[in-house]
């Protein structure tokens, strides 16, 4: 039995016109993406329960552990202690060795510390943040329910994705970035002194913080989002991103530290292979989210 | 309720839609057409494909099989116009929790590309307010109660004018004066030339709100049309309930002119009497009274919505079964707990236990 007997074809409806029907609705795709950005950063802000944990992991990172160290060194003065790690300098790369400056065993091993052996922290910061936050982003729509909102809304599910992404991506990297900022001056401060003046950021760690970090960030959210949009729940995709993470965070690492003690150059080939990687991983993390999988139901869930 | 107008044109049509979830038919050759400027009511149990047909609607969801159209579109190739000339409201409010009422409201306006600025700040007041939720859009939704987080989703859902406003089981989880206040702002929908389709198991949710019904179970449409259409259809004609202090003494009416035929019911002292008319029922009482009955109840039935629908649901598992698990006594026993499906002639035992 059956309610589909008009004869006439269907025909748009011709209520009054919906408020905006005046827009080219492809006009809206970067406002789209910008649009769901802002609220899931929005959303993340009024959550102390996510930025308190990420300011302190920031300060630990990019304060409190590089101040100590560096205190220690310059101005307590240990010799035994400077000595010792002068003598690991010399296991780093000639071309490392010889950016390093300073006369004094205090400035070398302080200078050496801060430009290179510190610089991890740049990565392992942002990289733990934002996935923290990709990975409950989308199953995490789908568990509230606002994944129906999202799904019968008209934005394309790639416009969700990118703004998705931003949302992940921006926290991280802000983090670091102020981070980085306030590490500038420690670090200043602290070997400045040491080595005849202010020095810090070089040219290799611009490289790092802009051409080199937020394509690592990109290829491993792109991954991550991937995951949060097939996984069943927010636990399964902490769980699945941890695994995801930590061996990104090691190839990072490494790529990270081969940019600041390799040639000038270094780094912005290993940038240019992480954009390159990050865009087909982008590519492909955009396939993964579908409306079906906004609302639950697909198949493969 | 009202009949349809012949006009009416169809907002959405879906034609023979299938989907599968799994091993699951969601949706199992559905057919479906929603006529403009009406409430249209999706009825049925849990499980029986209303949520999907929805997201079929807005293109939220693809069918596997079948045509959707909707506003004469394809959703699943021109998704964005139609689902920018929808408003939906799902069973859960899908609200951000973390944000307040009205940054709720903002993200939905600024997505629908409404944009910001004052004048979309007065809109969202105005929805707020035509909803009675303005006063707490200062608040977090996670402390909303059920109620006012529906009034808020309704809210979300004309921000934007929609022509086309589905509701799924808007009224779940809220107390029946929320529930009430609620179906009578859907009803204020149509009047301002809007079309709604709303689902709901409740049967007294859809009685005196619906325009068209459409009964659906396991993904299929059992039956559809205005409620006045189903009750010309499926309902039998004139009966009176009658009760009587000697029953044994109903025989009497076989003999009565206007009285076609008595059926029995569950409670011995109780009859139904089929008429050949409403004019009729006045002159058989008195007959019957003058013949020695003496009448405790006079009750002429009419259809609600819920004898319909379990008069259709009956019938469909009679049908089903082909007479084969649903015996005689099992239809009866059925019958006895929806008395009114009986009335309809579809699924009587016969003598010989086959069902009709």
């Amino acid at each position: 039995m059956t309610a589909t007997t008009s004869p006439e074809p269907i025909v748009p409806a011709v209520g009054h016109e919906p408020a905006n029907s005046g827009a080219r609705p492809r006009d809206l795709a970067l406002r789209r993406v910008l649009i769901v950005a802002r609220s899931d950063i929005r959303q993340l802000l009024e959550d102390r329960g996510f930025w308190i944990p990420m300011v302190i992991l920031g300060a630990i990172f990019f304060l409190v552990i590089p101040t100590i160290l560096l205190f220690t060194i310059t101005e307590i003065g240990d010799v035994t202690v400077v000595n010792q790690m002068s003598q690991t300098l010399k296991v780093l790369p000639k071309e490392a060795q010889a950016q390093v400056r300073g006369t004094s065993p205090e400035g070398r091993t302080s200078y050496a510390l801060a430009v290179f052996l510190l610089a991890p922290v740049a990565v392992v910061v942002p990289l733990t943040i934002s996935t923290a936050i990709g990975a409950s982003t989308i199953v995490g729509e789908r568990e509230r329910g606002t994944g129906e909102f999202l799904a019968h809304s008209p934005a394309h599910v790639h416009e969700i994705y990118l703004g998705k992404l931003i949302a992940s991506l921006l926290p991280g990297y802000l983090t670091t970035l102020v981070g980085f900022g306030t590490y500038s001056l420690i670090v200043n401060l602290f070997v400045g002194p040491e080595v005849g003046g202010w020095f810090f950021p070089t040219r290799q760690w611009w490289v790092l913080m802009l051409w080199v970090v937020p394509p690592f960030l990109a290829l491993t959210l792109s991954i991550v989002l991937r995951l949060s949009a097939k996984v069943k729940s927010s636990a399964a995709a902490q769980q699945a991103a941890g695994l995801v993470t930590l061996p990104m965070i090691g190839i990072a690492y490494s790529q990270s530290t081969g940019a600041l003690f390799g040639a000038s150059a270094s780094g912005f080939w290993i940038g240019l292979v992480a954009w390159l990687l990050a865009s087909l991983g982008l590519t492909r993390g955009m396939r993964a989210v579908s409306r079906s999988r906004l609302l639950g139901v697909d198949d493969q869930v | 309720m009202s009949s349809t107008a012949p006009e009416a044109r169809p907002v959405v049509q879906l034609v023979g839609v299938r989907r599968r979830f799994g091993d699951v038919d969601a949706l199992a050759g559905l057919d479906l057409e929603v006529p403009e400027n009406r409430i249209t009511v999706l009825l049925g149990p849990n499980g029986a494909g209303k949520t999907t047909a929805i997201r079929m609607i807005t293109g939220a969801l693809e069918p596997h099989e079948g045509t959707v159209r909707s506003f004469g579109l394809d959703p699943a190739e021109h998704g964005e116009q139609v689902r920018l000339r929808c408003g939906v409201v799902s069973a859960k409010p899908a609200l951000y929790d973390r944000l307040d009422g009205w940054a709720n409201l903002a993200y939905a306006a600024e997505l629908y590309g409404l944009g910001r600025g004052a004048r979309v700040e007065a809109t969202i007041r105005a929805a707020a307010a035509r909803f009675g939720i303005d006063h707490a859009l200062d608040q977090r939704v996670g402390g909303f109660s059920t109620g006012m987080k529906t009034r808020l989703a309704l809210a979300r859902s004309i921000l934007h004018r929609p022509d086309l406003l589905l509701f799924d089981e808007p009224t779940s989880g809220l107390d029946p004066e929320s529930s009430h206040a609620v179906l009578e702002m859907i009803r204020e929908m149509t009047d301002d030339g809007r079309t709604v389709v709303m689902c709901t198991h409740l049967l007294l949710e859809a009685e005196g709100l619906a325009d068209q019904v459409v009964v659906m179970e396991d993904g299929r449409d059992l039956v559809s049309g205005t409620p006045f259409e189903l009750t010309q259809r499926y309902w039998p004609g004139t009966v009176v309930l009658v009760e009587a202090e000697n029953p044994e003494r109903f025989e009497v009416a076989t003999g009565i002119a206007g009285v076609d035929r008595i059926e029995a019911d569950p409670v011995p002292a109780r009859r139904c009497l089929h008429v050949d008319g409403p004019e009729s029922i006045a002159p058989v009482v008195s007959a019957l009274v003058a013949s020695g009955l003496r009448l405790t109840r006079v009750e002429p039935l009419t259809a609600t919505l819920e004898d319909l629908y379990f008069a259709v649901r009956t019938k469909r598992a009679v049908a089903d079964d082909g007479g084969r698990q649903l015996t005689a006594e099992k239809a009866a026993s059925d019958l006895r707990q929806h008395p009114m499906a009986s009335l309809t002639g579809w699924s009587r035992p016969t003598a010989d236990g086959s069902t009709r």
